[in-house]
């Protein structure tokens, strides 16, 4: 199994870069992505269940290994660091591409595992596009995922209820935010980690990619500006006091006001 | 610089169970929009099976061509030959703009196109511009929704998007408008079709109408503390003919299911009125309802965001004010 994750900034410390419009990564706390961890989960859930080898795959600057060592000390086998200068401000093209090279470099797997989206750009676009540039069968937005009869399971969160899909592995499963409790570190975990020599990694060149097609060069996409949301605020009637007194004037305010159901 | 044999504004039409889907209809009104101000045909690419009808049913909404590619196997949505179509079909008539719901669906399968055409794909957007470089400025709420970002893919063609649902209107239906439905071929692969839908469980509403076409939607926060205190949310959407909602941190502390959030990365309503109970009015969750008619707030933190989005509001512990409220909107019903 091959578990992509990425790091990401802590949610409320979310920064950008005047300048280039693209996340500041530099100096700003951050954690694994955090439906990156369910996916972990899952599959070592299915490792605790099934055995097999489990590898997280991540692609982003040096300090990255931060999530692979907490990654490996939750009980991931091993891990492969992609890390390039020219793979900086890629968008989801390269970022699916690069990614399906070192995929394609580690060889044979049974299943890619990935987050439903990151909490820093939520495209949710990475996951499926992996799977078509290495034309698997795709299942997402999973709570669930089994293995029943030498083909996987997965439970689809959709709009208006769930999907149970079925296919043949090799494939590629997305998961989805809170569908399971990560396990934290464990001790042994951490003292393995602690020894090191667990992270293999990788540059561009290494998995055969040509510079042309990644960073901002290989990004059909531009974020052209990025404009801060303002929101006008509505001046309310807000009642300050005893509910005893601020109830009967709220309830007389929107009766007054014709609201709808009250 | 882009293609330029690529001509016209496609959208997905994605069908369930019989139905076009809302998302679908929104973005032949946004879709229509942008073709008319590019002076192109809006086109539709619908895969499915026995679709006629529905094919009929998008020319009335303001599509001018579908597309249609049936197969009974395509019934139900599946990533792979549904991507089989997109990808064909752009490949053989180059449209320079091609729009999705973003449903789970419509994300699922534009993240697998994308990477196989190679072209840039925007998630989510809000709001559609056409430049004076005839490209379109896709705009989309980024970094926790603190932002709108602008997506511009300049060079590749085609231009894509997922439409995020509920913030466009919906296309008005004119019955009688003339369109084509072209049958398109597409080779498939028994490999196409190696993931098959076992079944589908269809989830019912916690009460009230749907979450997005719900007049009245009554929400709850971290505020509540617990899964049990949501009783009094659901006791209060009851009076005032609601339906129940949750912010992320409610869903994250495992308090309400996940389809019932509401916020950037929930959904997006806009009722007639918004109740927000014990929220604090984080921008991710302002960003899914601030569109709202009317907004109340009850919240024990005067200086809770919520109450510069609130209409009215009452300051004070929701575990108090909650209970008297529905007691004064009992009382004086009788």
């Amino acid at each position: 199994m091959i578990v992509c994750i990425k790091q990401v900034p802590k949610a409320q410390e979310i920064q950008v870069d005047p300048v280039t419009h693209t996340l500041k990564r530099v100096g700003v706390p951050s954690e694994i992505n955090p439906p990156d961890r369910h996916a972990l989960e899952v599959a070592l859930q299915l490792k605790d269940r099934h055995g097999g080898e489990i590898i997280a795959l991540t692609m982003g600057p040096t300090v990255f290994t931060q999530s692979l060592d907490r990654a490996m000390a939750m009980g991931v086998d091993r891990s492969i660091l992609l890390s390039d200068r020219a793979l900086g401000g890629s968008d989801t093209v390269p970022t699916g591409l690069a990614l399906s090279e070192a995929i394609h470099k580690i060889g044979k797997f049974d299943i890619i595992l990935c987050g439903e989206e990151t909490t820093d750009s939520s495209t949710g676009h990475v996951g499926p596009g992996i799977a078509g540039h290495l034309d698997l069968p795709q299942i997402t937005y999973c709570v669930d995922v089994q293995i029943v009869d030498g083909k996987v399971r997965g439970k689809r969160a959709v709009e208006d209820g769930f999907e149970v899909w079925e296919c043949p592995m090799p494939c590629l499963v997305t998961v989805n935010f809170g569908c399971n409790r990560p396990r934290e570190p464990s001790l042994s975990g951490k003292i393995r980690v602690k020894r090191g020599g667990l992270v293999t990694q990788w540059s561009a060149a290494d998995v055969g990619l040509a510079p042309g097609k990644l960073g901002l060069k290989g990004s059909p996409t531009v974020v052209n500006r990025v404009d801060t949301v303002v929101l006008p605020a509505r001046g309310g009637k807000i009642f300050k006091g005893e509910p005893s007194q601020t109830v009967p004037e709220l309830v007389k305010a929107l009766r007054n006001d014709k609201i709808a159901g009250v | 610089m882009p293609p330029p044999e690529s001509k016209g504004v496609w959208v997905f039409l994605e069908q369930r169970r019989g139905r076009l889907r809302d998302v679908s209809i929104q973005i032949i009104g946004e879709g229509r929009r942008i073709a008319d101000e590019m002076k192109v045909a809006l086109s539709g690419v619908m895969p499915g099976w026995k679709t006629d009808g529905l094919a009929r049913e998008a020319v009335e909404y303001g599509v001018d061509k579908v597309y249609l590619v049936e197969d009974q196997r395509l019934e139900n949505y599946l990533s792979r030959p549904y991507a089989k179509v997109m990808v064909t079909l752009i490949r053989k008539h180059k449209p320079e703009v091609v729009l999705y719901g973003a449903s789970k669906n419509g994300r699922d399968l534009g993240g697998r196109v994308h990477a196989i055409i190679e072209t840039g794909l925007a998630a989510d957007c809000v709001k559609f511009e056409v430049t004076k470089e005839r490209n379109l400025d896709m705009i989309r709420p980024a970094y926790g929704g603190r932002s709108l970002a602008h997506i511009i893919c300049a060079n590749h063609r085609p231009q894509m998007a997922s439409a995020r649902a509920n913030v466009f209107k919906r296309a008005a239906k004119t019955p009688g408008r003339e369109g084509s439905i072209v049958r398109e071929k597409v080779d498939f692969e028994d490999r196409d079709f190696d993931t098959r839908l076992v079944e589908f469980v269809e989830s019912k509403g916690q009460q009230g109408a749907k979450l997005e076409d719900a007049k009245v939607v009554v929400a709850g926060g971290y505020g509540l503390r617990n899964h049990a205190n949501f009783r009094m949310v659901d006791e209060l959407a009851k009076l005032v003919g609601g339906s129940v909602a949750a912010s992320r941190k409610a869903v994250d502390a495992g308090w309400f299911p996940k389809e019932y959030q509401v916020g950037q990365t929930g959904k997006t309503v806009r009722p007639e009125v918004y109740w927000a109970i014990g929220i604090s009015g984080a921008v991710q969750h302002l960003a899914g309802m601030q569109e709202s008619g009317k907004i109340i707030a009850i919240n024990s933190d005067p200086n809770a965001a919520i109450f510069e989005m609130a209409d009215y509001g009452i300051v004070g512990d929701l575990f108090h004010v909650v209970p008297e409220l529905v007691k004064a909107l009992k009382g004086s019903r009788r």
